[in-house]
């Protein structure tokens, strides 16, 4: 009875598409499977990438649309590279990346390391910390400049009880010295507990038995850290950083909702200098080029990264 | 019955253009390009940084398709 049925729907099915459906190889298959997800990626990625590195070549502004776009080759990327104002931003980003960097990695292991111990209610804090890293940006942004308040927020009244400095003297976002660390916090508050997963999947996935065989060998707990821990969470600590290390070097949300990059310039990340230069004086081609600049130094750094990365791995 | 030994295949590719070394020098480029873009010192390497760091990633994709 089912195969009549089957028989009478093949033979009710138009030639042409049943030799069609027939004909397809597997590759032929897979690339059919594929291919929306490539076009998508063309589409959302890979053109506007292109997009961006042809306007880098010309004064195209995207406030004046109907005006003649004049190819300047390479003179974006000569005044980029010669303005002082964009160096300093580029010195910020960086001191603004390395410290975050350096402070998510020291505390993201710390803490994976201590809740590895599977303490009672590990569990619970486990879930406590990854709190800051579900909220939005929007929210973390506008919740510390409360508690920054010197009037009335909560981190200077802190402050004000640990070192006796009134706390209206402690102006975490107005004060030149202070503004950077203010920023340096909130992320470093925020981003930590990304850093602790990736390295607590990093502890978990050391074997038992081989603390096991350092026991019987009478290893010291400390040698045991710098001989079997560490370098077998090394790769994970690294791709930590590396993911760290790319987001923080676009970093904006932030740094525009606590300080919009002063006071003066002393914030001023290059994503900051990025958007006043595309959203407020317009300069599409001259900030495209700048996009590309930061680009190519992000690309570069994570090829080095990921050939470092490979021949952890491979020890 | 004669004893052949094993002939090892000889590759054309140059020696000083394999991929362990070249793949260095790139790597090298781009470091090097990396920091002249955030140090704190002179303007001058901080113009030239882009160019440098160009170079090592624009080497470090070619490079990287060569023969060990």
């Amino acid at each position: 009875m089912l195969n009549r049925t089957a028989e009478n729907v093949a033979r009710a099915t138009p030639e042409p598409l049943a030799r069609k459906v027939r004909g397809i190889s597997d590759k032929g298959l897979a690339w059919l499977f594929i291919s929306p997800t490539i076009l998508l990626l063309l589409a959302i990625n890979i053109f506007p990438l292109f997009w961006a590195i042809y306007l880098s070549f010309t004064n195209y502004r995207a406030n004046r649309p109907n005006e003649v776009v004049k190819n300047l080759g390479f003179a974006n990327y000569q005044r980029i590279l010669g303005d002082k104002d964009i160096w300093i931003a580029m010195q910020t980003t960086a001191h603004f990346v390395f410290w975050t960097i350096l402070l998510q990695t020291l505390i993201g292991f710390t803490l994976a390391w201590l809740i590895d111990r599977k303490f009672r209610g590990h569990a619970f804090w486990t879930t406590l910390i990854l709190v800051p890293m579900m909220l939005s940006p929007a929210v973390v942004g506008n919740f510390w400049r409360f508690l920054y308040e010197p009037q009335i927020g909560l981190f200077a009244y802190a402050i004000s009880f640990v070192t006796g400095i009134p706390p209206t003297n402690i102006q975490m976002l107005s004060n030149v010295s202070l503004a950077p660390w203010s920023i340096i916090i909130v992320d470093t508050w925020m981003w930590t507990p990304y850093v602790m997963l990736i390295c607590l999947a990093g502890l978990r996935s050391i074997p038992e038995y081989i603390y096991e065989a350092a026991e019987v060998d009478r290893a010291s707990n400390w040698r045991q850290f710098w001989s079997i821990t560490l370098p077998m969470a090394l790769p994970f600590i690294m791709l930590a950083v590396l993911f760290r290390g790319i987001e923080n070097f676009k970093m904006f949300d932030m740094v525009n909702l606590l300080t919009g990059g002063g006071p003066g310039s002393t914030t001023e990340v290059a994503s900051i200098t990025l958007k006043r230069q595309a959203f407020e004086s317009w300069r599409t081609g001259y900030s495209s080029a700048f996009a590309i600049i930061l680009f190519v130094a992000v690309f570069g750094l994570a090829n080095i990264y990921v050939k470092a990365l490979n021949k952890v791995k491979q020890r | 019955m004669s004893m052949t030994s094993p002939q090892k295949h000889k590759s054309r590719w140059p020696v000083w253009a394999r991929r362990g070394l070249m793949e260095n020098i790139a790597t090298v480029l781009i470091a090097l390009g990396f920091l002249m873009l955030f140090q704190p010192f002179a303007l001058s390497l901080y113009t030239y940084s882009f160019i440098t760091m160009l170079a090592g990633t624009v080497m470090f994709i070619i490079v990287s398709k060569f023969p060990e």
